[in-house]
């Protein structure tokens, strides 16, 4: 009870951390555009992670081999997918310019 | 507004085809005309039939609202058999069409031959493929891993009656308004409302959504199953092949069918809504509609060949009395297909003008998929080697299967060349390559197994000499009918073209003619063989079970099996369970002891919430917006009154188990064990007698 | 036996698994794992709506783009209204794990109810300023793009919605039996899931779109 409670509110707390990091960034411009956008998205992907560690509970060691392997199939899906259609199509309007 | 334009939104008289041909009664119109008029009387004929002889109580019963996945396969296909018909005959029109219309308009009007290919692909693809594959699937992979049925029986009938939702649309279309005309594939702008404002395009938007809803429940259902539900000792490793490929193209249709949502969900939204995403103006882009639809599309064609692929194993290692040659390197070959087919989308586009790194990064990557292909192949020879091999049906079409996809498969490997691309991209060239694939590694897949599996689900064989008919007008049919493209694709001839122009393609055409024409008269002779077969059932019965002497615990049990498929869980120790147990003296054993069995109940529900969803789309289509939101309202209220029911499953007790099994094993008991050259004979009840 | 390799207690904080029947947890296993095949599919559909967003970033059109039509801080309480919403929903799978009486569970489920539907509130009136400057998904590829992706995540959100009510009331009707528990279960994986897809969404969207 005390440790799953302690799970989520280090999950609520990580999460809310992060989240103001990458608007404090954005808000107060500390950084340049690109730099800005590189690491917002590093947040995100580690909040990404948190969530999944702390909320949906999947964890290198103890979640069944199953769970594990499908979200990083997916993961991987998505990345091929994703960078490919990225690449694609950038590289189609760069050849129209 | 009127009350009626809010009632029927597009719809008038004019929608109906027997109007529009009565008005203007040229040959297109009254070939459009009578295929309607078939499309109703069928349909009509069906009921009527079926009310006369009083059987919609049993057919509602029994069918229709089962759970049970031996039902809901054979219902699939069914289901899949009778799309085929129709996309069958379409393609034999478009044949006639090339054959007469050689500066010449010929039957049908280029409208009218532009609906014919954009049918005649959706279907063959999404109603025809796809359901008999899963069909199959679903019938067999729960028999091979020793489960009781599979992981969501629910959403089992859901997704079949999403998918002959689909089918209706598909059939109506025939009857009111006009089918898109942009292909299989649908690419805007020219589906778009700018281009196409008729309902034709919203027709096919909506039925290849009903087939991809129900696709998608179907892999996450089969993934699950396999997952989750082996029986004890059944470890990967020790999977039937068939069961294997099950796996790949369920995890396919995970993965596979959000981008053709997505596609199809975009294009709805700028017909709709009047958004702009693949529009020609205001920021639209169609090549996304072309990535989004082949990253969809290339993995669908791996959905429809990776079944077979399990089947020719399974055939290939029973046919041959032996152990399938390189199991593990089968398996292998499977899951390489299965990632790499997510890689070489871009094949498909390679002359939307990508830089030529691009292009040959994804020109490789495909003739990559070549490799485990081979793999595959030379496994299946070298598993015929030194093998007993007996000339069945099955085992002929697999043969062909192999001679021809190889043919098919150095086609393709001229079509992964950009270079070589860019020369016959969208000629006949690539309709006789994708033939070439899909006619050996969808269609003969799902014959030589439905002749394998057949006994096991009905209780009697088919017929061995309508089997081989069968097969003479199947192969060389393929071949007359195909190889002519490759030559006319080669000298340029564009696909998708209503008219020719030059005389010196008539003999080709007409070669082409006398293929379709045979393979029409291949399905006949399927049709025949089971008509055959069912009338003399009484020579062929094998209520034992095995008839083949074959490996796999799906023939393990009665021919048809009991409704829980096992009487007792099996306990698995090896790969080829069942004849190892045959060797052992462990087969057809009473159990020690009995237990109840939990079987879902039957529910109406699936039917209910597919055909619910069929009036939403119907109503999108024709902008109904009423039945729309009706249709979708009732479809969800369904779904919800279901999760509020408890009483969802049925106990057999475990006396009435033992006394079904016993009543099996006495029958076994008094069966004569048949040699395998005598298995096509009257003799074989389904024991096979072992023979070293 | 090959189809439990793991204890699953610990996997799902929302079942105390470790008592029932293995038929039961079996059951729940696979029902459990469904859901999460169902997820990543449809991860992967909102993946390409990104990746549709990210290609047409620039179609303006010459009409309105983020700069404009984004609200800093609108995104920034919607962003807290979500997170919050993620651990009330914990809180109800703590309670229904630990046993601690319906009521709690009821209230729980409440909150999270009211911070979804607080959040969608805000993302509507969001849209809805949106279309009076004239930013309709009519008028450019950008926009098209922008309000199908943010769209089809508070579509999630309403469904997400909806099933809180429905399980309120099957827990009225039924009390935490097994099916309402696999159902808190999944409902919970989902509402953690659009959580997960919200914070892209912010990344991706709204802070790429003001960092210029
Ligand atoms: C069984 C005999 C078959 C015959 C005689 C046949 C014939 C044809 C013909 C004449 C075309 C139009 C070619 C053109 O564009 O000029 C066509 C297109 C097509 N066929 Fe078949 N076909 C057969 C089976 C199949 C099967 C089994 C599939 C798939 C599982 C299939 C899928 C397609 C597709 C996707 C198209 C392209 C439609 C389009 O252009 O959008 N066909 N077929
Ligand atoms: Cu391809």
């Amino acid at each position: 009870m005390r440790r799953d409670f302690i799970t989520y509110c280090f999950g609520y707390l990580a999460a809310l951390s992060l989240t103001g990091i990458a608007f404090a960034c954005v808000f107060y411009r500390l950084l340049p555009p690109v730099q800005t956008f590189a690491l917002v998205l590093v947040l995100a992907l580690i909040q990404v992670i948190v969530h999944m560690r702390c909320f949906l509970h999947i964890s290198l060691k103890r979640s069944a081999r199953a769970d594990l392997q499908l979200i990083l199939f997916s993961a991987m899906i998505i990345l091929l997918m994703v960078g490919g259609t990225l690449v694609v199509l950038f590289n189609l309007s760069a050849r129209m310019m | 507004m009127t009350f009626w334009h809010i009632l029927l939104g597009r719809l008038t008289w004019d929608s109906l085809v027997f109007v529009e041909a009565w008005r203007n009664p040229t040959i297109s119109e009254i070939i459009g005309g009578l295929a309607g008029g078939v499309a109703v009387l069928g349909a009509a004929l069906l009921f009527g039939l079926i009310t006369i002889l009083g059987r919609w109580r049993y057919l509602w019963t029994v069918w229709l609202t089962s759970l049970d996945h031996k039902k809901i396969g054979i219902m699939y296909m069914v289901f899949a058999v009778i799309m085929l018909c129709r996309a069958l005959i379409e393609a034999v029109l478009m044949r006639t069409q090339q054959a007469i219309a050689i500066n010449n308009p010929g039957l049908v009007a280029p409208d009218h031959f532009a609906q014919l290919f954009s049918t005649h692909g959706t279907i063959m693809v999404f109603f025809v493929g796809m359901p008999l594959l899963t069909g199959l699937m679903n019938f067999v992979m729960p028999l091979q891993i020793g489960s009781r049925d599979v992981a969501f029986p629910y959403m089992n009938s859901i997704s079949l009656w999403l998918t002959v939702g689909g089918g209706i649309m598909m059939m109506a279309s025939l009857v009111v308004g006009k089918f898109s005309t942009g292909g299989w594939s649908g690419y805007p702008p020219y589906t778009e409302l700018a281009f196409n404002g008729g309902v034709g395009p919203d027709y096919w938007i909506w039925a290849v959504s009903l087939s991809s809803l129900g696709a998608m429940m179907t892999g996450i259902n089969f993934a699950v199953t396999v997952y989750k539900f082996r029986s004890p000792g059944m470890r990967w490793m020790r999977l039937p092949l068939f069961t294997w490929t099950t796996l790949c193209t369920a995890i396919l249709m995970i993965f596979a069918m959000p981008p053709l949502t997505v596609a199809t969900l975009l294009l709805a939204a700028d017909r709709y809504l009047g958004m702009h995403f693949f529009t020609n103006d205001l920021g639209g882009n169609v090549m996304n509609f072309v990535n989004l639809f082949w990253l969809f599309g290339h993995p669908e064609v791996y959905i429809l060949i990776l079944p077979a692929f399990g089947v020719y194993s399974e055939v290939v290692s029973a046919f041959s009395s032996k152990e399938l040659y390189g199991y593990t390197s089968l398996v292998i070959a499977t899951m390489v297909i299965a990632i790499l087919s997510f890689t070489v989308w871009l094949h498909h586009f390679f002359t939307m003008g990508q830089s030529a790194g691009v292009n040959s990064f994804f020109g490789i990557a495909t003739m990559l998929i070549g490799i485990p292909t081979g793999v595959k192949i030379y496994d299946w020879i070298w598993t015929m080697f030194w093998g007993e091999v007996r000339f069945s049906t099955s085992m002929l079409f697999s043969i062909a299967f192999m001679i021809t996809f190889v043919i098919g498969g150095m086609t393709g490997i001229i079509l992964a060349t950009p270079p070589l691309d860019y020369l016959v991209h969208n000629t006949l060239f690539l309709v006789a390559h994708f033939h070439n694939m899909l006619i050996p590694g969808t269609l003969y897949g799902v014959i030589a197994g439905y002749y394998y599996w057949f006994p096991k689900a009905f209780g009697f064989r088919l017929s061995e000499k309508w089997g081989r008919i069968a097969f003479v007008c199947w192969v060389p049919g393929f071949y007359l009918a195909f190889m002519p493209l490759y030559v006319m694709g080669a000298s340029g001839v564009a696909r998708r073209t209503q008219e020719l122009f030059d005389p010196a393609l008539r003999p080709w055409v007409i070669a082409a003619e006398i293929g379709a024409l045979l393979l029409l008269a291949g399905l006949a002779s399927l049709f025949i063989q089971l008509y055959v077969s069912i009338r003399q059932r009484h020579t062929t019965r094998v209520p034992v079970g095995d008839p083949w002497d074959a490996r796999g615990l799906e023939w393990s049990m009665s021919a048809p099996p009991p409704e829980y498929n096992f009487a007792v869980i099996p306990q698995v120790s090896r790969r080829d369970p069942f004849h190892w147990q045959k060797i052992n003296n462990g087969a057809y054993k009473p159990a020690d002891h009995y237990r109840d069995i939990e079987v879902p109940k039957n529910s109406m529900c699936g039917v209910l919430i597919g055909l619910g969803m069929t009036a939403c789309f119907t109503g999108l289509v024709w902008h109904m917006w009423w039945l729309a939101v009706c249709g979708f309202t009732f479809s969800l209220g369904t779904a919800i009154a279901r999760s509020f029911m408890r009483d969802v499953r049925r106990t057999i007790p475990a006396a009435e188990v033992e006394a079904q099994h016993r009543r099996w094993l006495e029958t076994t008991a008094a069966a004569l064990p048949i040699p395998r050259h005598l298995e096509m004979t009257p003799e074989n009840e389904g024991l096979a007698k072992w023979q070293g | 036996m090959a189809r439990l390799t793991t204890e699953p207690e610990l996997r799902h904080a929302g079942l105390n698994l470790a008592d029932d029947p293995r038929e039961v947890r079996e059951q729940v296993e696979s029902d459990v794992f469904g859901f999460w095949v169902f997820l990543m599919s449809d991860a992967v559909m909102f993946a390409l709506l990104f990746a549709v967003y990210g290609t047409m970033r620039h179609a303006t059109a010459g009409g309105p783009g983020p700069e404009q039509e984004f609200k800093f801080h609108s995104a920034f309480w919607e962003t807290a209204l979500l997170l919050t919403s993620s651990f009330a929903y914990g809180m109800v799978s703590l309670s229904m794990k630990h046993a601690r009486g319906q009521l709690w569970l009821a209230l729980w489920l409440g909150i999270t109810f009211c911070l979804g539907a607080g959040f969608l509130k805000m993302e509507i009136h969001d849209f809805l300023t949106m279309f009076h400057d004239g930013a309709t998904p009519e008028r450019s590829g950008y926009l098209s793009s922008f309000f199908v992706l943010v769209g089809m995540h508070g579509f999630h959100v309403l469904s997400g919605l909806t099933w809180i009510l429905l399980m309120g009331v099957q827990l009225a009707v039924f009390g935490p039996d097994d099916r309402v528990k696999v159902n808190l279960i999944r409902l919970g994986l989902f509402w953690h899931f659009l959580d997960l897809i919200w914070v892209v969404i912010f990344s991706v969207v709204y802070l790429e779109g003001l960092s210029l």
